[in-house]
């Protein structure tokens, strides 16, 4: 079963972490992907922008409306997200323990249709900060 | 708990939580110490049980009673109903009837009360690195290179002066929040150039400076998550920290734009800020933090510093000039007109700021260039000399000296006579 593992937290607090702090959080990250990545069993590594840069698009009865900022206003935000294929529920949750979850929150939902897309800049499918 | 993310959790509450007692007691110190006793109980409650759900209601309920408690103490023989603070019932839920209006005007306010227009700058900056984004004093007095006793003076009197100010508690109206918004985004951006224009050997100290104005850019934002200006300060911010390891050689000087190793500027924060402008742009209500992003953006977008697109960048500054009239933006649009339409009407541009800029570092040395350009070797070399008696950071100096060198001149100033 492939897994999206979504990542929630209060990004006023991310934002007051030190530098070490945000070290040694993104090391548990990497050591989250190494054994997925290693049995080729990760599908999509994920880190958004923070709320702040994201416009919703609303449906009205005259015309549609571009807000400012995430879909809902919440006290943790969706901060990123994981595709990773586990054999059962079981596995997902053994293997998101390895994230950071002293504060926030991960979902675990399973995902329903997933194609990988069509994109230009191919392979390596990586676009990231230097 | 971890304790490193229950300090990042109580910093993060702050700004939220000492607004909110400043509301109740009208007095940044008291605000500041019943912040600091809640918190402290709160590393003991938090640290067994773990961060309650609205741990920022939890902590401005103590704060409130740990301040009325005080006062019951304090004024236990001379206690009368009128000096009997706001609310009498401790357990009231005020936290909870807070509309985010309510909050956002708590916020503003107390942003505001520190960026109060009425203090002098240093003291602005000062004061909201020690309120707002709760640093210590011996923090703040490293970043600006004061002693510690220099830096406890500026705060106690900045917060006297406001003590004699007369902040308006009640909810602001438009107008005044707009007003607000404006003194406090300059202010942020005011603490950003302090960390950002640091002099050389000092820079790698001034990087936190930079790092908490954006931090504070951010915070107003999420307050105010419509308003394209903040939009704008915040891109501003973040274009221009991109290039903070470009900035410093190996020996710590600063290195000016034009020969900055590229590759070096952090493409993610150039990402970011330049979402946050397009977002701003498509509000149509432009403004100078956004146009100054715009310009930024410009530059962050050229792979070399050949590939400028200067036509824009002399546009952009036309129309800073018409929204933000100023002799400085004038002489950034000359820089700009040199690229494009070469030396003599950039220089012509310059003439009627003589006598708003003649004490200008950076007048001297723009027109020095310009007049070399055109082969008035004489007069450049007048013109140098002057920007090396304004001032001028290290990597400033420099850059003249090796101009006057290349004139074949002494870059050694003759004492005054």
């Amino acid at each position: 079963m492939l897994y999206s593992v979504l990542i929630y937290d209060t990004e006023s607090v991310i934002d007051a972490l030190s530098e070490e702090e945000h070290k040694a959080r993104l090391d548990r990250h990497l050591h989250f992907q190494d054994d997925p990545r290693d049995q080729q069993e990760l599908g999509a590594v994920v880190k958004l922008m923070p709320t702040t840069t994201a416009v919703t698009l609303r449906g009205g009865p005259i015309e549609d409306t571009v807000l400012d900022g995430p879909f809902a206003e919440t006290k943790e935000q969706l901060l990123g997200f994981y595709l990773i294929e586990c054999p059962s529920l079981e596995a997902a949750v053994q293997q998101v323990k390895k994230l950071p979850l002293e504060t926030g929150a991960v979902e675990i939902r399973p995902v329903a249709y997933f194609e990988g897309g069509n994109f230009k800049n191919g392979s390596p499918l990586v676009i990231s900060d230097p | 708990m971890d304790p490193h993310w229950l300090s990042a959790t109580l910093s993060a509450a702050r700004p939220r939580v000492v607004a909110a007692l400043f509301r109740y007691f009208r007095d940044l110190d008291e605000a500041e110490d019943c912040f600091q006793e809640a918190s402290l109980r709160a590393l003991r409650a938090w640290g067994e049980r773990g961060v309650p759900d609205d741990g920022i209601s939890w902590l401005i309920k103590v704060g409130r009673n740990i301040g009325l408690d005080r006062y019951r103490k304090q004024s236990r023989y001379v206690a009368s109903e009128e000096t009997e603070p706001v609310a009498s019932d401790p357990e009231t839920e005020y936290v909870a009837q807070l509309d985010a209006q309510d909050y956002r005007d708590d916020m503003l306010r107390l942003l505001f009360t520190c960026c109060h227009p009425t203090l002098p700058k240093p003291q602005q900056v000062a004061l909201a690195l020690k309120v707002i984004a709760g640093l210590r004093v011996e923090e703040i007095a490293k970043a600006f290179l004061v002693r510690v006793k220099t830096m406890e003076q500026r705060i106690t009197r900045a917060k006297r002066a406001l003590g004699q100010a007369r902040i308006s508690h009640d909810p602001p109206s438009s107008a005044e929040r707009d007003e607000r918004l404006k003194a406090v985004s300059t202010a942020i951006y005011l603490l950003f150039n302090e960390g950002y224009s640091a002099a050389a050997g000092e820079a790698h100290i001034r990087v936190s400076i930079c790092e908490e104005a954006i931090r504070l850019a951010r915070l107003l934002l999420r307050l105010f998550p419509t308003e394209a200006e903040i939009m704008g300060l915040l891109s501003l911010c973040l274009i221009q920290h991109s290039r903070h390891r470009a900035r410093l050689d190996a020996s710590g000087d600063i290195v000016l734009l034009e020969h900055q190793d590229r590759g070096h500027w952090d493409r993610g924060l150039i990402a970011e800020g330049s979402v946050l402008l397009e977002k701003a742009l498509r509000k149509r209500q432009p403004g100078p933090f956004q146009i100054q992003a715009a310009i930024a953006s410009v530059h962050a977008q050229a792979r070399t510093a050949e590939q400028t697109d200067w036509a824009e960048i002399v546009r952009l500054y036309a129309l800073l000039e018409r929204v933000h009239p100023s002799p400085v933006v004038v002489l950034n649009r000359a820089v700009a007109v040199a690229k494009v339409d070469g030396p003599a009407a950039a220089l012509s541009l310059l003439e009627p700021l003589e006598a708003k800029l003649s004490g200008y570092f950076h007048y001297h040395g723009v027109r020095g260039a310009l007049l070399a350009d055109l082969g008035r070797r004489e007069e450049a070399l007048a013109a140098f000399r002057l920007a090396l008696t304004h001032g001028g950071t290290a990597a400033e100096t420099t850059h003249i000296r090796q101009k006057i060198e290349e004139l074949g001149a002494n870059p050694v100033i003759p004492p005054p006579a």
